[in-house]
């Protein structure tokens, strides 16, 4: 283990996108990685569109299993206004990656609201090297629609100081068979968007 | 490990050989683990919890070790068994698992447990972390066994859904010889005996208590003296988190409490302070002591504590550096029913009738939600049809054709049935329409009596409403297809219309169901130069449908804008064809 500190990855976005995956995935792989790990999510009423959060803590001893509000290192968002939900939780020098899309909430595809506008801008304002991609874009263009999800695992692993090896091995231990070498793929695009 | 499937692996690894539970969450995945991992427990899904915890009481008195697991509400529906359960004690240790849910991240209120065990008079422990709900399953049966009550293991929702590392070890049986007792004076509570038992409880609560000054998950961990901090569960991690140097009582056994612990502890601090959720529960015990404390005047009653909100109450600021928020109004994502939802369906031929709606807990629960707002009463499960005869027969005409109840499957088999039968027996003009989507939904698809398969997906009885109906004496009986909107909406106005109660089963199974599927999952299409823009569509609040602007409308556009299907999450139920009085909804071909 490189030193102290704890590190903390928030994995937002909307029920049904893969985050309760990738962030079981990441809690597993720091567990590999000799770290204490804590992680916690709010589900049970996530798999209905809701808003979902994933909370992953890890470091050489891991005390809460929630992120203090301000300290996330990483805000990974699978949504953009997603991102704007969570976003006091992301530290001064946080980074964040976010995916290009939008899920239309109810109040909006109702045509009650208006979706709003130039999130993207917004976000770029205040964190001006946020990573921004289509990631279900490039996923379906690898065959899968859903392998986001470890596409951005694989991002993800570019700002963490564990080795890709351990991710795959998780991911290998994880999946079932069939999907194991989709997912690997996607990871090591991932890690390459991220480069 | 979840915190859920720690103590389902503690239940393995400390013998208990029956588990039985109601689905609620933060506690659903609990027998879920035990089902599918644990073949050694006898595992199964009772109707509601009072029935669960009758169950594994039966298996503690025969000598087994056991496990009752349920959410907070669902010691509400236990009550009855657990206050004289204590009364009559156990045999074999009975651990009673409750899962509070301060916040209400998914439940109707945010009671504490805490004061059940203080009402039952019953030792209550609660772990800060997986590892510790794992053992603490095995210390709360030696406590039961060794001082014969039953025992609750609160958790939390943080603590339920939190993942964190945890040891495993093999199985060990219980200690005690298994069988058929006769010990009336202990199991019987006649009045003669429970006179006999109460005392008993009484001095049971007072060696517990004695007993508590040397359980090892209460200890005292010395630091800075200038502040104490008395804490317990996830509570105590925020704490340790934002104040590591701080001197800390954690307690493990939250009831009853260390009492000489306390004082010892009291008495090393300048300040102390209990970090607590919900009820000033710790708080108010340590200040009957004579002991000056802090507590809910620092961090509040209502919602669960925080990391932050812990270190504001301790130091009136938050140390972290936030990027701050970013000033957008953002629309709120709650949760919806899915495509092709079968409830959708249901509610929108109520809709069309202008009913009021008494209902409970489950997904229909959403249907009180914007666009459908179908929902004008959900109080606790089965609640729906007692209210809706209760407003009948007390209002008469002024409710006439309007009193309409909704109850899911599950609910029904859970705390539906009594209800229907009041309505039998006393009679009115209630409908009651039981949307049967074949599982229990609300909490990830669990198996119950209605749906022909045990928890290990075993086949069993398939328990059936409609002759259960005319056994109790409704002679309105009617089973429709709800995606057959036009059909339920007709026969919701003949139902309503008639002066006596009726029963309306509208079934089909929950679109996230892969058995039994009547979808065909195949997305229908809107041709939008026919479509007018009424939003009749968009207002069953289907997430499959969007309502498209039309921001530069051509020469002798009347529209606003028009309906679209997204194809990619239509699966076919047809609701939206159903209320288009266009034709602009096309069949998939």
């Amino acid at each position: 283990m490189s030193n102290d500190r704890v590190y903390n990855v928030l994995i937002v976005g909307v029920g049904g996108q893969g985050i309760i995956l990738a962030s079981d995935v990441l809690g597993l792989v720091a567990a590999r990685h000799g770290y204490d790990v804590k992680k916690n999510e709010i589900h049970g009423m996530a798999q209905r569109g809701g808003s979902v959060s994933s909370h992953v803590r890890f470091g050489k001893f891991v005390s809460s299993p929630i992120i203090k509000m301000g300290e996330a290192d990483v805000l990974l968002s699978f949504e953009q206004i997603e991102t704007l939900r969570y976003f006091p939780f992301l530290s001064e020098k946080g980074k964040v990656i976010v995916n290009d899309l939008k899920i239309l909430p109810p109040a909006v595809f109702t045509g009650k609201q208006d979706y709003p506008a130039d999130v993207i801008g917004k976000i770029k304002s205040k964190v001006p090297d946020a990573l921004v991609m289509k990631a279900d874009e490039i996923a379906a263009g690898m065959g899968n629609p859903r392998v986001a999800n470890v596409i951005f695992l694989g991002v993800l692993s570019k700002y963490l100081d564990i080795p890709a090896e351990t991710y795959e091995e998780v991911l290998k231990e994880t999946l079932k068979p069939k999907l194991v070498d989709i997912n690997l793929k996607a990871f090591h695009k991932g890690r390459l968007l991220a480069a | 490990m979840s915190g859920n499937e720690a103590i389902a692996r503690g239940a393995y690894e400390y013998g208990v050989r029956l588990a039985s539970a109601y689905p609620g969450t933060p506690s659903t995945e609990i027998l879920e683990c035990i089902g599918a991992l644990y073949p050694e427990i006898r595992a199964g899904w009772a109707p509601n919890e009072k029935v669960a915890l009758e169950v594994a009481a039966g298996s503690a008195y025969g000598g087994s070790r056991s496990m009752a697991i349920m959410k907070h509400v669902g010691l509400n529906v236990a009550a009855d068994p657990f206050m004289t359960l204590s009364y009559t004690g156990v045999n074999g240790g009975l651990v009673i698992v409750v899962c509070d849910d301060p916040e209400m991240h998914s439940s109707q209120n945010e009671q504490d447990t805490r004061n059940y065990a203080k009402f039952g008079k019953v030792p209550c422990l609660e772990s800060s972390d997986s590892q510790e709900a794992k053992d603490m399953v095995g210390e709360a049966l030696l406590i039961s066994e060794n001082f014969d009550t039953p025992v609750i293991l609160r958790s939390s929702t943080r603590i339920s859904h939190s993942m964190s590392l945890v040891e495993t070890k093999t199985r060990s049986e219980g200690p005690k010889e298994l069988g058929l007792k006769k010990d009336p004076m202990k199991f019987v509570m006649l009045p003669a005996m429970a006179r006999r038992r109460h005392p008993i409880v009484e001095q049971r609560l007072k060696d517990v208590a004695a007993f508590a000054e040397t359980f090892p998950f209460n200890k005292i961990i010395m630091g800075d003296t200038s502040l104490g901090i008395i804490s317990s569960g996830v509570n105590f991690q925020y704490a340790r988190e934002v104040a590591p140097s701080a001197s800390f009582l954690k307690l493990g056994m939250v009831w009853p409490l260390p009492v000489k612990m306390i004082k010892d502890f009291a008495s090393r601090v300048k300040r102390l302070v209990v970090i607590e959720d919900l009820d000033p529960f710790i708080e108010e015990a340590v200040r009957l002591m004579g002991i000056a404390v802090e507590g809910k005047e620092l961090t509040g009653i209502c919602s669960e504590l925080s990391p932050e909100k812990v270190e504001i109450a301790l130091t009136g600021a938050s140390s972290a550096r936030s990027i701050g928020p970013i000033d957008v109004e953002l629309p709120l994502r709650p949760p919806n029913m899915c495509p092709g939802c079968p409830h959708r369906a249901t509610f929108t031929a109520l809709k069309k009738n202008k009913v009021y709606v008494s209902g409970d807990i489950g997904c229909y629960t959403l249907g009180a939600l914007p666009p459908l707002g179908m929902l004008d009463h959900c109080l606790c499960m089965g609640a729906g049809i007692g209210i809706a005869s209760g407003l009948d027969r007390s209002l008469g005409d002024l409710a006439k054709g309007k009193a309409v109840a909704v109850i899911g499957d599950s609910t029904f088999f859970h705390s539906g049935m009594t209800p229907l039968l009041e309505l039998a027996y006393n009679g009115g003009s209630t409908t009651v329409v039981i949307m049967d989507n074949r599982t229990t939904a609300m909490t990830g698809a669990q198996n119950h009596p209605g749906t022909g398969f045990t928890l290990r997906l075993d086949p069993t009885i398939t328990a059936d409403i409609e002759k259960l109906a005319e056994s109790f004496g409704f002679k309105r009986i009617r089973t429709v297809n709800p995606y057959k909107v036009r059909e339920l909406e007709k026969i919701v106005s003949e139902e309503l219309e008639a002066p006596e109660p009726s029963l309306i089963i509208s079934r089909a199974p929950c679109a996230l169901l892969k058995t039994d599927r009547i979808l065909i999952d195949k997305p229908y299409d809107i041709d939008k130069d026919v479509c007018k823009g009424c939003k009749s569509c968009i207002n069953t609040g289907c997430p499959a449908l969007e309502f498209v602007k039309i921001e530069e409308p051509a020469e002798g556009e009347k529209r606003k804008g028009f309906s679209k299907i997204n194809p990619a999450l239509c699966v076919g139920c047809g609701t939206c064809y159903e209320v288009c009085k266009f034709d602009a909804v096309k069949e998939a071909s």
